[in-house]
């Protein structure tokens, strides 16, 4: 277990670590030099040449790269060339918001996905199955932006139930908060709600099909007790991954999302940062979302062995 | 005697000759084939005739008809520069139509060459490709996107190689689970017996055996690439105004929801999911009838 912790532990560095490459570079070609984009296309060109000087983005990539990933090793993500202030800040800042919105997806989404899954499973083959599969499918394809104009259109101006932006004044209550966060947060759970359906689904139909599950009816079991003790526990294990592993579409919805409904969580920074061409910011939110969403992976990895019994023997002996 | 003998082998000529156009006709038979084949065959006719249909140029600005709403002259109402939506709606395909495709057959044909390697292979070069392929995959999809769509510049080409160079990854593990499976098959062992090279029986012999799998991760993957397209373009990281796009209109005209301009941006997000459906309905009778 500890070995296999390690080797997982491991891995997830060496992903890491490409992806600061790659982050870093796209970064670098970004067209425009960023003297230029912060200080106007007036700025004369020795003013232009002094300030990339003063930045360090004259120096030859290798040791930008180095210097870069000195920096991060010591805690230090940068200095933002729009703010000219460490992104920190930030960056936690932006995490935390993203932080909230993402954790009411998952907390809507997850018992819901599962219902879904396990009640398509159960009438498989009938019009109901056809319902979820089919109506998850087009919500997993369908961007976010498309259903959340619509939302905002139904909900927020002919019905003026919800607020159309998610952002609050500070200090709001949590209520105003949650509040704000409805309309932003179905979009999210539509496109997630097919994958993670999907998966319950098949390991609902894998289970019934299971000899156990014969055993159980033979010695006559009801259905729903059936259900309820012996399939729901086998199918969700498969379904843990699922949901680590869509924590990449949740962060990738959060940029569309949060610039839609104006808040400012990592999408938003990320995108902000891209348009301003703010190279620390910009590599900094990439790779944060790297980490957050490795931990994700990493986390599910644990929680699948801790919860599977044949893998929890298989490492003791 | 003789004629008994050769009875049998015809009827398997024939029967191997016949099923294609079995499968189209179990297609056809299905209502959501249909309606969705439908569906896509009207955007399909929009991409190439656009402007033969198109009631307006989708770029003619009337500065007396600002954000007028949908009416006789212009049947899904007008933008804040006066340009007819409708036309701009039926413009508007082109470009998803043409970039989607395109990415998701660069990405099929990388992906299958790649996942053919490594399924055939196997050994060092399917556990060191296999490195890479997670690396990848451990990325999330629309973040690598926009991050190199902004680092080389939006055009057509970059987000159809962008969009084709993620689903490489994504394709080539299917490929190469379908050629592992197919690998326990005897005429693989039989055709390399023949002497016949590596190239010649990826290609010739196990290709065709995993196509059905292909083509099914070529349909999903393509309601991915329209997905990716229209989310950039939403960005300002896809199709650049004036041209006609659904996701770049509704970026241009969503902060006028609120004045109560509907029209211009409901009809290209409708546009959107439409062409997102039809798709899902093929893709799904698709597979249906493949997996039966």
């Amino acid at each position: 277990m500890t070995l296999y912790l390690l080797r997982r532990v491991l891995l997830a560095v060496v992903t890491l670590w490409i992806l600061s490459i790659i982050v870093f570079f796209a970064g670098q070609v970004l067209p425009g030099d960023p003297g230029r984009a912060v200080l106007g296309p007036f700025a004369a060109e020795r003013a232009v040449r002094a300030y990339d000087h003063q930045l360090g983005v004259d120096r030859p990539l290798l040791v930008q790269y180095f210097g870069w990933i000195g920096g991060l090793l010591h805690g230090n993500m940068g200095t933002s060339y729009t703010y000219r202030s460490p992104v920190e800040p930030f960056i936690a800042s932006a995490l935390a918001n993203s932080g909230k919105l993402a954790l009411l997806a998952l907390v809507i989404i997850v018992p819901l996905g599962i219902a879904g899954g396990v009640v398509a499973a159960v009438y498989s083959g009938r019009i109901i199955d056809r319902v979820i599969s089919l109506s998850g499918l087009a919500g997993s394809t369908v961007p976010e932006f498309v259903s959340g104009i619509v939302l905002i259109l139904v909900f927020g101006i002919a019905l003026k139930a919800l607020p159309i932006t998610a952002a609050t004044d500070p200090g709001a209550s949590f209520a105003d908060q949650l509040d704000h966060l409805i309309l932003p947060v179905i979009p999210l759970v539509l496109v997630l709600f097919g994958y993670i359906a999907r998966m319950a689904r098949a390991g609902t139909v894998e289970a019934l099909d299971s000899d156990y599950a014969r055993t159980a009816v033979l010695k006559g079991l009801r259905r729903r007790t059936m259900i309820r003790r012996h399939i729901l526990r086998n199918s969700l294990l498969p379904t843990i991954t699922v949901i680590a592993t869509q924590t990449g579409y949740l962060i990738g919805g959060l940029v569309v999302v949060e610039t839609l409904f104006n808040y400012q969580g990592i999408g938003r920074l990320i995108f902000n940062a891209a348009n301003g061409k703010d190279f620390p910011m910009l590599e900094a939110g990439v790779l944060v979302i790297g980490v957050v969403y490795m931990v994700a992976t990493l986390i599910a990895d644990v929680l699948y062995t801790a919860l599977s019994p044949r893998l929890r023997v298989g490492a003791a002996s | 005697m003789s004629a008994d003998v050769a009875v049998p082998g015809e009827v398997t000529v024939a029967h191997a000759y016949a099923a294609p156009p079995a499968s189209w006709r179990l297609l056809a038979r299905k209502p959501a084939f249909v309606a969705g084949a439908g569906i896509l065959l009207l955007w399909m006719a929009c991409a190439v005739l656009g402007h033969l249909i198109a009631p307006y140029d989708p770029l003619a600005q009337q500065l007396l008809a600002r954000n007028a709403a949908p009416s006789g002259t212009h049947l899904l109402g007008t933008d804040p520069l006066g340009r007819d939506v409708l036309s701009r709606v039926i413009s508007g395909a082109r470009d998803i139509l043409t970039i989607a495709p395109l990415a998701t057959l660069l990405g099929a044909v990388l992906g299958t060459a790649l996942g053919l390697i490594m399924g055939y292979f196997g050994g060092i070069v399917d556990a060191v490709i296999s490195r890479i392929v997670e690396a990848v995959l451990a990325l999330p999809v629309v973040i690598v996107a926009f991050l190199f769509v902004v680092a080389v510049g939006p055009s057509s080409l970059t987000l159809i190689v962008v969009i084709g160079f993620i689903f490489t990854p994504l394709i080539a593990r299917t490929v190469r689970t379908a050629v592992l499976i197919e690998g326990q098959q005897d005429y693989l062992p039989a055709a390399r017996l023949l002497g016949e090279r590596p190239a010649y029986i990826m290609i010739a012999e196990i290709l065709p055996n995993v196509l059905p799998v292909i083509v099914v991760e070529f349909t999903v993957r393509l309601g991915y690439a329209i997905f990716a397209v229209a989310t950039l373009s939403f960005l300002g990281f896809g199709v650049q105004q004036p041209t006609p796009d659904w996701g770049g209109d509704i970026a241009a005209n969503y902060g006028l929801l609120g004045a109560g301009y509907w029209w211009e941006t409901l009809f290209p997000a409708l546009a959107i999911a439409s062409v997102v459906m039809a798709l899902n309905l093929v893709t799904d009778s698709i597979e249906q009838v493949l997996s039966s």
